[in-house]
């Protein structure tokens, strides 16, 4: 097979090969430890047929569990394609390819997770060689086939499978070793692969990072960050924002260009290990609510106390309220207001359950262990507080500003101009219509006076 | 040849209209674009690097990668902008369809006009939704986010098809093939379009083009 391919064209498809598998084409800034790593396993040699190359990225919380989160594979099959050009199609393939991975790898769930990697948990890689593991991806992952080229000497498959079930089993409920606090640096995994190399953490970015506009421009935000209604004081709780105002942010925290604006941060608790949003390189929310957990995450048994004042909107009747929540079994109770009982009934604070697939985010890290996981509170990764716009009552239920908007905008009709009493006034007129008839009988001289005296 | 066509679908609030389609739009590009050719004497060329960079969306739960360039993403928010607005102001249902089309020039020898021949066309149809309160808001944002991810994902798997794709051009054809006008990468030729549908289902313009030959009947 190798005599089919001049030596020129082998040269420089082992060349692509290796470069794709490095980076190639694409001004990627090189991470030189990732680099370093990638090298070092690829070893001089490159993906062959049963020689996958595979990159595993995993979560490890600060109390040392970890979860496999994504697979990457590049394979190569012995599947070949003798007629194409290597120095030209094949290059312009594997370019396709690599933006391909660039587009994919944002939008597969670990993204999600690698950006609100902090205190609580960091993202992990590991490159090694070999067959491909899946059976750490838990139950039903999914993989996506990001493309395939063809070469003279096989055909190179990128595929991504990734996880979908993201609960959290704890493997040390029951032993309470010391939580491994900060970013780990090294840490050797014992698994049963031909290459046990070691992982390495995900968390080089920071906020000095980014290349000029490498986040949404500002004036884009600025439309965003209007003020919300209220015109009382700030207070230390964020609240979601509302028509017009803020859009919550639930899952991406702002980043060092935005430090500019005033964008609100809700927090993301997730229940078994409580997760921050916060990423150590935002550095400007001196708002955000914490969960007061760091250093105390753990199971849902750990008592959570949290003080916050509740927002509330001008005009609106009822103080300011402080609510001391201590949270007993129910993870998140400290958003569910035990001593008013109309927020019980307040969608806004137990919004009602979501008839839809949740997405594999929101299904989050569910503890399947841990007793009182919320009931039917399916909107648990982001706080929503009653929030009392101006206008509202509170009397009637309350009711965001739209809603308000739109009955009023309907007021119910005159009851002039109602057709009950427009009939009785009809009614009215007929029956005294036959008087009127005599009366002007009557006066019928008059009247023809008074019409000469006009002509 | 025939023109690959691919249709894709997004219900979206009215705030989420233009991150969407620049979402959509920016990833093909990104598939579609390559860096500068640089012709050297000997007929040979070298080919310019193209950077990337992450945007996110701030009414979507949502990041996507884009190509580098100031140039290209201006172009694709006038367009974006424009059709947001067509789509917003036009009184019409909320339903509208924008096209990505990419074609190669055919020099046609005087007196007719050089040839646009479509090669691929990408359809994004849009459905604005409105919505009641913040809640459904919330919902929305991340139910289109994860849309978006598939649509994401189907992009990819076209492009990763290896189908049709116009000749590398010798540096005389360059421009038939891919806009040279842009200074930090080089797309395909490509034009965007849009269509609003009304109410009655029928688009503004055929309603319109109706509307006066009836007139001329009378």
């Amino acid at each position: 097979m190798d005599t089919d391919l001049n030596s020129q064209d082998r040269k420089d498809l082992d060349k692509f090969i290796k470069f794709f598998a490095l980076k190639f084409n694409l001004a990627i800034k090189d991470i030189p430890e990732v680099t370093h790593e990638a090298k070092k396993a690829l070893a001089g040699q490159l993906p062959a047929v049963g020689r996958s190359m595979c990159v595993e990225i995993s979560l490890k919380t600060s109390e040392g569990d970890s979860m496999e989160l994504e697979i990457w594979c590049l394979e190569m099959n012995e599947k070949c394609d003798k007629e194409i050009k290597v120095s030209y199609t094949v290059y312009n393939r594997l370019s396709l390819l690599l933006k391909s991975l660039l587009a994919i790898t944002r939008v597969t769930p670990a993204y999600r997770l690698s950006r609100k990697q902090g205190h609580e948990y960091v993202i992990l890689y590991r490159i090694y060689f070999g067959e491909v593991q899946l059976s750490g991806l838990g139950e039903g992952f999914q993989t996506v086939r990001v493309g395939t080229v063809g070469t003279p000497l096989g055909t190179i498959t990128l595929s991504c499978a990734y996880r979908i079930n993201l609960a959290f089993i704890s493997t040390r409920q029951f032993e309470r070793t010391p939580p491994i606090m900060g970013i780990i640096i090294d840490h050797f995994v014992d698994r049963p692969y031909p290459s046990s190399s070691p992982m390495h953490p995900c968390n080089y970015r920071t906020s000095g990072e980014d290349n000029g506009a490498a986040y949404p421009s500002v004036e884009d935000s600025q439309e965003v960050c209007t003020t919300s209604f209220s015109t009382s004081p700030p207070s230390q709780l964020i609240v979601p924002g509302k028509e017009g105002g803020v859009p919550p942010v639930p899952s991406q925290p702002a980043h060092g260009t935005q430090a500019d604006h005033e964008r609100m941060v809700m927090c993301t608790p997730l229940d078994g290990a409580l997760y921050s949003a916060a990423t150590p390189s935002s550095s400007e929310d001196t708002e955000t609510v914490s969960n007061s957990s760091e250093g105390k995450s753990g199971s849902p048994h750990d008592l959570l106390e949290t003080i916050f004042v509740r927002k509330v909107g001008a005009f609106v009747n009822k103080p300011i309220n402080q609510v001391t929540m201590a949270s007993l079994d129910i993870p998140f109770a400290m958003f569910a207001p035990k001593n008013v009982e109309l927020e019980d009934n307040d969608p806004m604070v137990n919004p009602p359950d979501s008839p839809d697939v949740e997405s594999p985010l929101q299904g989050s890290l569910h503890s399947e262990g841990s007793s009182g996981s919320s009931t039917g509170n399916t909107h648990d990764d982001f706080v929503m507080v009653d929030f009392k716009p101006a206008f509202s009552k509170d009397d009637i239920l309350p009711m965001d500003l739209g809603t308000f908007y739109r009955e009023f905008q309907n007021p119910p009709q005159l009851s002039s101009l109602s057709i009950d009493i427009g009939a009785q006034s009809m009614a009215e007129d007929l029956d005294s219509l036959p008087e009127k008839l005599a009366v002007h009988e009557k006066n019928v001289k008059e009247f023809d006076a008074f019409v000469e005296t006009l002509q | 040849m025939n023109c690959r066509a691919e249709v894709l679908e997004v219900s979206v609030e009215g705030r989420q209209i233009e991150e969407a389609m620049l979402a959509v739009l920016h990833t093909i590009l990104l598939h579609r674009s390559t860096g500068k050719f640089h012709y050297k004497k000997e007929g040979t060329y070298s080919i310019g690097t193209v950077g990337t960079q992450d945007v996110d969306c701030d009414f979507i739960d949502f990041t996507y990668a884009r190509v580098s360039s100031e140039e290209l993403d201006r172009a694709l928010r006038k367009a974006v902008g424009e059709f947001k607005d067509a789509l917003r102001y036009s009184g019409s249902d909320g339903i509208g369809q924008i096209s990505l089309e990419f074609y190669q020039k055919k020099k046609s020898r005087w007196p007719f006009s050089d040839e646009c021949i479509p090669w691929e066309v990408w359809t994004i149809k849009v459905n604005v939704v409105n919505l009641a309160n913040e809640q459904e808001r919330q919902i929305c944002r991340e139910k289109v986010g994860e849309k978006l991810c598939e649509k994401i994902i189907n992009i990819v798997e076209v492009m990763n098809r290896h189908e049709y794709l116009p000749k590398m051009p010798t540096q005389s054809e360059v421009d038939n093939v891919f806009d040279t006008g842009l200074k930090d990468v080089q797309p395909y030729l490509y034009k965007i379009s849009y269509q609003i549908t009304d109410s009655l289902g029928s688009s503004v313009t055929t309603t319109m083009r109706r509307l006066i030959k009836d007139t001329l009947a009378l």
